[in-house]
């Protein structure tokens, strides 16, 4: 898709103001925080198991040529075959040949973010084969043409109304008398066209949440249901997963199960968690003919070894999303890509340029509320306050706030003038505030004070007032 | 004060932080009071101006670093450092080391400041094991718990231990005590729409405690808390909890009118 993440700003402000929007997220704050707390408090081992699975996909990333080669050989043992695909375009190019070798006219799709990031489903349509997304929430933006607006929750920013509204646009055999009302209509107007895709589909192509080095498995987390039926239907299967899902065995899988459904919904594992290895064996009784898995590097290998390293054991839970202050104000698509949120904010100028996304690192108070809840512990503050660090290194920051900085760090740095201007300045703004205690208006101030009072400063500086008083105890300086 | 201990005093430098010194003095002075009344000698070293931490979140880490290092140059001889802010007290104690990355010399003394820095409430109740006596305050109030002091520098029970301790005080949690403000230092000028959103909820949630106080241990979450009560009109009490702890929270609020003297 089209980023628009180097219009956050505009995209924020528009959010703030759509009270629909509001309401939606105003649901998501009250839904999976306070659902993960008591998944965590259910369970003692929860921090424990929190360190292993940082600790798994630490190791992974540290032998990841290993492990995807170990992969890959048992992959091809179980009759599957492995594309290693650099960038989007080479993964778009490969997963659209694969399509037309066999023919196919529709595609069902289980929720893939990895499928929003390379826009697989343009590619698809363009090429005249028909992608149909089988999740639920997936399936709703799909035909709205939205992006994502969260990764675990697509449709999130949607009122049931809107949905109805949708459906009774884009589903022509919808009689106008069936109620739509309650989210159970929704569900089931949605599964009856669905359930006629999912037996017409010629290819099914998932993602995967983890790829098992040991076993050659993709493993596959819904609460729907979709993603077997996605798989298991049609001749051929095809897993698009980026390279750093792989974990080393089926234990380290279980493992990282137990915090991901947790930390996502607070569930303590999803409805549906599926292992598929190869395709149809002899004897078996379903299941594709053919099996592919397309690896996706898309930049991240250029990720290892530096300052965003640690971003790549992300099990994308959304828990940074669902416990943001700031995801929670403005929502997902005012992030303008797939991802959004802290993980976003981080990930997106990874993938798709730092001068594209400027705003993305800077609009976080870096409250450290996403590392507290991160599942693997990615330190989130740290790697915003990175790409703030190199905006500023390659002069991205603005003149204004470069300008504003220097000048209050020449005055910090020289402290007998900071006393001197310091005392000039809180003395005139005492004078000027009339003992009101604040001010509504300060020139240079308008962020400030356009929504909130000025507190006035006292007067006098802490610092003279005390050297003032107490010269005696003046001492050490 | 008549009772001369045996040992030295613990000699603690005042780091009071910006805000605090260039808009509400009274903080500063109900710090060095609490631990003053600890046994304490408190030094305010004049050397201090601001923790660097503008400079630091916005990726400005030369500036940075020539404030740490003046920081550290002014308050390495000290027993403590203690701050009354979570926010500062996290600047000196995680982030100045590793502004040194290429000066071992620098570095060195920049983990050994970090070391003896505390946040204020911290120091009281974890290293000086104090507790509140003979102070009052008639009212309920309730406690946010800044960012910084929360998930960098693990102040939670302290501040809530010695407010017990206050006569007269109840102390009324609010549902999101935990939940940023907004302030976000440079970025509550950045981002004022989206900061807005955010402290809009913050006072939405601090009123649903009837709570006649707001306290909390760190000025720019409260200056920004009370900015936006007063432009809401509403009348809750904003104060630095060194002020109720000391027994100084007889003047002004935060923003608030100075009140006429006889």
């Amino acid at each position: 898709m089209e980023s628009t993440a180097a219009n956050f700003k505009e995209n924020a402000l528009g959010a703030l103001g759509d009270a629909r929007l509001r309401d939606a997220l105003d649901k998501l704050s009250g839904g999976f925080p306070e659902n993960r707390r008591k998944a965590a408090e259910r369970l003692p081992e929860f921090e424990a198991l929190r360190d292993q699975a940082r600790d798994i996909k630490h190791h992974v990333l540290e032998n990841l040529d290993h492990y995807l080669e170990a992969f890959e050989a048992r992959v091809v043992e179980a009759g599957g075959t492995v594309h290693w695909c650099r960038t989007a375009a080479e993964a778009r190019t490969t997963i659209l040949r694969l399509c037309k070798q066999a023919g196919a006219k529709t595609v069902t799709k289980s929720k893939s973010m990895i499928g929003e990031e390379i826009a697989i489903n343009e590619h698809l349509e363009h090429h005249g084969v028909e992608p149909v997304e089988t999740d639920l929430g997936e399936y709703i933006i799909q035909l709205r043409r939205e992006p994502p607006s969260h990764i675990i929750a697509p449709a999130i920013h949607l009122s049931k109304e809107q949905i109805a509204d949708t459906f009774r646009e884009k589903h022509r055999d919808l009689l106008a008398d069936r109620p739509l009302e309650e989210p159970r209509a929704l569900l089931e107007e949605a599964r009856g066209i669905l359930r006629e895709k999912f037996v017409a589909a010629d290819v099914g192509l998932t993602g995967a949440n983890m790829l098992i080095a040991e076993t050659g498995s993709t493993v596959l987390v819904t609460n729907e249901g979709n993603a077997d039926l996605t798989y298991s239907l049609p001749r051929v299967h095809i897993v698009l997963a980026s390279l750093e899902k792989i974990v080393p065995t089926l234990e380290d899988a279980t493992t990282i199960l137990r915090v991901l459904a947790r930390s996502a919904t607070g569930q303590e594992m999803s409805v549906y968690n599926t292992f598929c290895t190869g395709p149809k064996r002899p004897g078996d009784l379903d299941g594709p003919e053919e099996f592919h898995v397309v690896l996706l590097d898309n930049g991240r290998t250029d990720m290892l070894g530096g300052e965003f390293h640690d971003m790549l054991r992300c099990i994308r839970c959304g828990a940074c999303l669902n416990h943001c202050p700031i995801y929670k104000s403005v929502g997902g698509h005012a992030y303008g890509w797939v991802y959004s949120g802290p993980m976003g904010a981080v990930l997106i100028p990874n993938l798709i340029g730092m001068e594209n996304a400027h705003d993305l690192p800077n609009a976080s108070t870096l409250c450290g509320k996403c590392e507290e809840v991160c599942p693997v512990r990615i330190p989130l503050p740290r790697m915003l306050r990175a790409w703030r660090k190199r905006q500023f290194e390659a002069q991205n920051t603005s003149k204004a706030a470069r300008a504003g900085l220097r000048f209050w760090a020449f005055f910090a740095g020289q402290p007998w003038l900071y006393r001197i201007f310091a005392n000039l300045a809180v003395g005139a703004l005492h004078k000027l505030s009339r003992g009101r205690g604040r001010f509504r208006r300060m020139a240079f101030l308008g962020g400030w004070t356009t929504l909130r009072d000025l507190p006035a400063p006292a007067g006098k500086t802490f610092i003279s007032q005390w050297h003032g008083k107490k010269p005696s105890e003046s001492g050490h300086e | 004060m008549s009772e001369k201990p045996a040992t030295l005093p613990t000699h603690v430098g005042l780091f009071a932080t910006c805000l605090v010194d260039l808009t509400r003095p009274q903080v500063g002075f109900a710090s060095a009071k609490l631990l003053q009344d600890a046994g304490c000698q408190v030094s305010v070293p004049k050397a201090q101006t601001c923790c660097g931490q503008p400079a630091y979140n916005a990726g400005d880490n030369a500036d940075a670093r020539a404030i740490a290092t003046k920081t550290i140059k002014a308050f390495e001889n000290f027993d403590y450092v203690v701050v009354p802010s979570g926010s500062c007290a996290g600047m000196l104690k995680h982030h100045y080391p590793g502004l040194f990355g290429d000066d071992p010399d620098m570095a060195a003394r920049a983990r050994s400041l970090a070391a003896k820095t505390h946040e204020l409430t911290a120091f009281l109740v974890d290293v000086l094991k104090v507790e509140v006596t003979g102070v009052a305050f008639d009212g309920t109030v309730t406690y946010h718990d800044s960012c910084s002091a929360l998930r960098e520098m693990g102040v939670k029970r302290q501040p809530r231990r010695l407010l017990a301790g206050v006569g007269g005080l109840s102390l009324k949690e609010a549902k999101e005590s935990e939940t940023c403000c907004g302030f976000g230092g440079l970025f509550c000028v950045k981002y004022p729409e989206i900061s807005g959103r955010m402290v809009d909820a913050k006072v939405d949630d601090i009123v649903d405690t009837g709570a006649g106080t707001l306290l909390s241990g760190d000025l720019g979450c409260l200056m920004n808390m009370a900015g936006r009560l007063h432009r809401r009109g509403i009348a809750t009490e904003v104060r630095h909890i060194a002020e109720v702890l000391a027994g100084m929270a007889d003047g002004p609020a935060i923003g608030a009118a100075e009140k006429k003297t006889d």
